[in-house]
């Protein structure tokens, strides 16, 4: 592929060395609260990557995503409650178990598509959420204090701030890398197929439902991941996490960004929770300007921040 | 029996608001082809503006009638300035649209109103029991509601299925292009189709009001319910609507009032009492994966191909 110099890829690299940077804005600034907020803003961020690549490429619009931040850091919260405390066992149940309830729903959600798809992914979430909801012993409604962060061993320290913020970037850079590598092997290129035309390719021959499939049980893997890592951040996981508002952000994340792009989900989340963030600052009904915002964004600006750019670049 | 009696006219009362709430969804889901996060704000607003306007004018029913036509309006004016440049772009737009919208009115409503809910009082005149069976009283409120609810669907399936403006709306619902093409004006129908579906919001949002609290968010939850309803019943279809939504109202109330007694035959007692409330909160959630799974189309899909 020919690569050239444009303003999206130029955004998108600034955006990455400002998060590789930051935590050196912050050390000499002094400021904690930026690498508390950017740690958060990471770990969403690779959520939004992961949904980006059902939704944006593999034609998928779940709206029930957030199940998985939930199913993650309940892995992490359960087994250390439990008196497991490495953080390689924590991590591996939590992408497990992500895995396998993606590949349960994903088997009985593909029956349907579109509006269905979108409406029965929310119905499973939902069902997640009361799951945990009814959890007695993990507390319930309340939700689950994680007393101690994942143990890795070694010199890796999640509760040093500055390490745990690398560790998250690190594992969103290697999604962001996973992700261009499935974008644009023959497995990709499959399933951006089967979101153009899902019957001409079935008419190639291609099983379009085991692709899909395999797409969405990644995807939820990836998740799983961004879960456990979101509990070790606020050391607390409760049902909230997978309330279908959750799910919803995600999206807002992904479509604001620019969907079926590959840094779209990051820049996305960067500036929702940023712009989040200020405005609530600056007024306490900081929702009576982000609502009309989004409004605007979808009415003006079609295929989100990087499609933007990218006519910029055009025009 | 009489628990029996008493929660089945609970579930019923409910499902005939799911279905007020489902109808104006689905008419605009199944002819603007609009996915209308923001209609459980509608509803909101109904309430807030019944509290308002029954406190201002101390009585329930004129303060109704203007909290109905306010949300009517309030449709509207939505369609007008927002909604209306959605129609025909990608769903996803629509959810993200809609969902700000719905960050805006639970702000709005709280910077106008305040954050703490309102209390809409029962009107005296209903606040009585009815003896419906020999030893069986149920308050005159909820029967109100029971009967209201009836008559406006039933005038609903009279004016969809019996007037002109109905089978218009009907032939938007199967084919939208066609009805164009044959010179209807298909904006002016879409505006009105979707200011009714805001009024029966409304309507249902006013008379919920006195019987929970009147409070910010209190749109999510029923969205999502109302949301539930019209994906079992089939989207564009009153009648799936009607169904399911009656189907899903009974089945709620009935399990989170007798789930909790089953399941302590099965379980000890302090693990029933906590699973319960989950359980019967997932069943609606069960039901409408079973039926996507068996039928991806819901129950009564409205236009065929």
């Amino acid at each position: 592929m020919k690569s050239q110099l444009n303003v999206s890829s130029v955004v998108a690299a600034l955006v990455v060395a400002g998060l590789v940077l930051l935590p050196v804005y912050s050390n000499l600034t002094g400021n904690i609260f930026i690498l508390t907020l950017f740690t958060r803003i990471v770990i969403l961020a690779l959520s939004a990557v992961s949904l980006n690549l059902i939704m944006g490429y593999g034609g998928m619009m779940s709206f029930g995503h957030a199940a998985y931040l939930g199913i993650g850091g309940y892995a992490v919260g359960i087994l250390a409650q439990e008196g497991i405390g490495s953080g390689w066992a924590q991590f591996a149940v939590a992408i497990a178990v992500s895995a396998l309830y993606a590949l349960v729903i994903g088997a009985l959600s593909l029956r349907t598509r579109g509006v269905y798809f979108i409406m029965i992914t929310l119905a499973f979430a939902q069902m997640a959420y009361y799951v945990a909801s009814g959890l007695a012993r993990y507390g319930g409604d309340d939700g689950l204090t994680v007393y101690k962060r994942s143990d890795f061993g070694g010199p890796i320290n999640l509760g040093n701030r500055v390490q745990f913020y690398y560790l998250c970037l690190f594992c969103l850079l290697a999604v962001v890398a996973l992700v261009w590598r499935i974008v644009n092997s023959r497995f990709g290129l499959v399933l951006q197929g089967l979101r153009s035309n899902e019957q001409r390719m079935q008419a190639i021959g291609f099983p379009s439902k085991r692709y899909k499939l395999a797409c969405f049980v990644i995807a939820g893997m990836l998740c799983g991941l961004s879960g456990a890592l979101l509990a070790n951040n606020t050391d607390f996981v409760s049902p909230a996490v997978m309330y279908w508002t959750r799910s919803g952000d995600l999206m807002v994340m992904v479509i604001l960004g620019g969907m079926g792009t590959l840094m779209g989900p990051v820049v996305g989340s960067v500036v929702f929770l940023v712009l989040e963030e200020v405005l609530s600052q600056l007024t306490e009904y900081w929702a009576l300007i982000m609502g009309p915002l989004l409004l605007l964004i979808v009415l003006f600006g079609r295929g989100g921040i990087m499609g933007m750019l990218g006519r910029l670049n055009r025009g | 029996m009489l628990l029996v009696v008493e929660q089945f006219l609970n579930g019923l009362q409910f499902g005939l608001l799911l279905f007020l709430l489902a109808a104006g969804l689905t008419l605009v889901f199944g002819i603007m082809d609009l996915v209308n996060l923001a209609h459980g704000s509608l509803y909101m607003m109904g309430a807030y503006f019944a509290a308002t306007f029954v406190a201002w004018t101390g009585s329930f029913v004129l303060g109704g009638v203007m909290a109905l036509g306010a949300t009517l309006l309030l449709g509207i004016v939505l369609e007008f300035t927002a909604l209306r440049h959605l129609y025909g772009r990608d769903h996803l737009d629509h959810v993200l649209a809609t969902f700000g919208l719905i960050l805006f009115f639970n702000e709005a409503v709280r910077l106008i109103w305040g954050p703490a809910g309102l209390a809409l009082p029962l009107p005296s005149w209903l606040a009585f029991p009815v003896t419906i069976l020999p030893g069986i009283q149920y308050p005159a409120y909820r029967l109100a509601i029971i009967v209201v609810a009836l008559l406006v669907a039933l005038l609903l399936y009279l004016g969809v299925m019996r007037t002109r403006i109905g089978m218009l709306i009907r032939a938007g619902a199967s084919n939208r292009e066609m009805i164009g093409a044959l010179g209807i004006n298909i904006k002016l129908l879409y505006t009105l189709v979707f200011g009714l579906g805001a009024a029966l919001a409304g309507l249902a949002g006013l008379m919920q009001a006195p019987i929970l609290t009147v409070q910010i968010g209190m749109g999510e939850n029923i969205l999502i319910l109302a949301f539930v309803v019209i994906v079992i019943g089939g989207i564009g279809s009153i009648r799936g609507a009607f169904i399911a939504a009656i189907m899903i109202g009974l089945i709620d109330t009935m399990g989170r009032a007798f789930l909790p007694n089953l399941l302590r035959q099965v379980l000890n007692s302090a693990s029933a009492s906590t699973a319960a409330p989950a359980l019967s909160s997932m069943l609606i959630y069960l039901l409408m994966a079973i039926v996507l799974v068996a039928r991806p189309e819901g129950l009564f899909p409205a236009n065929r191909r």
